[in-house]
This record gives C-alpha cells, structure tokens and sequence, in this order.
C-alpha cells in the first residue's frame, strides 16, 4: 500500500490511548504488527507529564500519525495541525473536525474547509470523514489523497453501521486509499470493512479496552489479512437457495429398496 | 502582567512568549505554542510579545486515536 508516497506493509493502524499502561500498549503495538500509530497534543504542564511516552513512541521507528481529535472547529483545527508539524517532524495530520458532542460525528463542512488550508501548507492529509461520496469528492478536490471513513462513531465498537455505503465508496473512489477508521469492535468487522475492499483499517479503542490487548491486536492484524486476501480472491455470490457442493452426477440410487432398514 | 497558559491565570513578566515560557518552568522540545489561538513556531517565541490578559497555549505529545 502506498501512503503519500510512502510504501507500508501492514494495513492495519493502530491508536496509542486508552491502554491500561504503556508497557501494554508497547505489547499490543508489536503484536499488531502496525508501521504507523496515531497519537495527539495535549496540554503541556510544567512538571513534563507524558514526556515518558513520548520518548518510548520517538525511538520506536513507527511512523507517527498525529490527529487533531478534540477540535470542533477550523481554526482549532488547523493551529492544532501546524502544532503538531512541528512537534513531531511530520506533515502527516489525521483531520478531525467534531460536529456533534454526543455522536463525534465529522463536521464535513469544516473538515472540507481544513483540509483546503492544510493541503495548501504541504500538509499530507488524512481526513476522518462519512461514508458521504460527494464529501468524499470535495476532499479530493481539497488535495487529500486518501479518505478514512467511519464505520460506526468513534469509540463505540458497533462494527460497520453501513456497509453498502463503504461499498458505494469503494466503487466511487476505486484508484484512492479508503482507511476505515472508528466504529472497530471485533475481529469481524475488521475483516468485513477489509472484504469490502478498503485498503487498510485503523482503530484503537477495540484493542486498548479488550481484556488482553496485545492478543487482540494480534486477532486485528489477522483478520485484517484474512478480509484483504478474501477480497483480492473475489468471493462467490450470495446465493437464495442450496446448492449440493458434493456433485450429485454417478449417485447412486439407494432408496426404496428393504427400505424399513 | 496576566495572562492566561493552558486555561490557569499566571502572573508574569514577559515580555515574549520566550522569556514567560522560561518563568513558568517549560523546558526541552517536546511542546508547541499558540498565541491567542494561534500557532507560534519555535523560532518566533523569542519574537511573540505578550499583553495583558492574551491567552498561550502549551501542547505536547499525548496518547490518541
């Protein structure tokens, strides 16, 4: 897969919050087989909290994927964005713009309008939209070379809510990246989005909330395989009725005969 | 004079963003600044003279999603 000229290996990206303790989410990155993380910025306090994990995440050799979670607006947005540019060396952003408190919906207005700014700065964009096609097409027109949709809100770990719309994606965008990002709950879904056609899966909260991250990071990454190869293999169709799979042509004709055995 | 750093009052004197910074404790690399909404980069801090009641923000590397 190529990323903004970038060849990564592993499909699956994985969060760095929300685990029980570093030394746990070191573990799950590994066994996730990851290349690229996503992190955030925080409010510094003087005393250097969180300087610990920064360091451990520095010298991983992991691609840092900095996101701009939190902000519901452009301008917040975008500050957050050249933050983190400088911060950690890398004009990757993952663009998030909430629109709604509750459902951590996109803003897509706003996301469409970062996005402008940020390609316009050299930003390498990767924006956390819908499964909307024309929101999709304006990000593209925006610059963004990928689009990462949502399959469920953020956090929530219900799966994908509509997959015949990632399928419409998929169809719609078929030479751009599609990273389904948020709504991972399971193995399964993780699998399914990949069977969809999407080209890579990012979560976080799915594995750092399992009861053993490092195994469910290492279920992910399987699954992940196993959806990818499911799709390049092109699946049969769905068929209404059965079909034997054993051939039924030289069967032998046994019924009738002393049939009260 | 009063500024606002990460949303708690601190008296300083200033006068840039720099010199406040070193009042208030921060060291090392691993943090960004905006002023009053927006970004200030590294090399402008020495540059960013503060006023009354202006508003600095102070961010770093954090766990995300």
């Amino acid at each position: 897969m190529r990323i903004y000229g970038q060849d990564i290996t592993s499909r699956l990206l994985l969060g760095t919050a929300q685990y029980p303790s570093p030394a746990v989410m070191g573990a799950a990155i590994a066994a996730s087989g990851a290349e690229i993380v996503t992190l955030s910025l925080r409010r510094e306090t003087a005393d250097g909290r969180g300087a610990g994990f920064w360091e451990m995440l520095r010298d991983s050799g992991l691609r840092l994927l900095p996101n701009t979670a939190g902000c519901h607006s452009v301008s917040e947005a975008v500050t957050t964005a050249r933050m983190a540019r400088e911060i950690f060396g890398t004009d990757w952003i993952k663009l998030e713009v909430i629109g709604h408190a509750d459902t951590l919906q996109p803003d897509v207005f706003g996301l469409v309008e970062a996005a402008r700014i940020l390609c316009a700065e050299g930003f390498e964009v990767f924006p956390y939209t819908t499964d909307d096609l024309v929101v999709g097409e304006k990000l593209l027109e925006a610059g963004c070379a990928l689009l990462m949709p949502w399959g469920a809100p953020i956090g929530s770990g219900q799966g994908l809510r509509n997959p015949q719309a990632l399928r419409s994606m998929r169809a719609h965008f078929p030479g751009t990246p599609l990273i389904l990002d948020a709504g991972i709950g399971r193995p399964s879904d993780a699998c399914q989005a990949m069977e969809l056609g999407m080209d890579a899966v990012l979560l976080n909260t799915a594995v750092a909330q399992a009861g053993d991250p490092a195994t469910m990071a290492r279920a992910m990454a399987g699954a992940v395989e196993a959806g990818r190869l499911g799709c390049a293999a092109d699946p049969m169709e769905r068929r209404d009725m059965a079909v034997p799979s054993t051939p039924v042509l030289g069967l032998a004709e046994l019924g009738g005969w002393n049939a009260s055995i | 004079m009063r500024i606002t750093v990460n949303a708690r009052t601190h008296e300083i004197e200033g006068p840039t963003l720099a010199r406040a910074l070193e009042e208030l404790g921060f060291a090392g690399t691993a943090y960004a600044t905006a002023h009053n909404g927006g970004f200030v980069p590294r090399a402008s801090r020495d540059t960013t003279v503060l006023r009354d009641g202006d508003r600095v923000e102070v961010l770093s590397p954090m766990q995300g999603g």
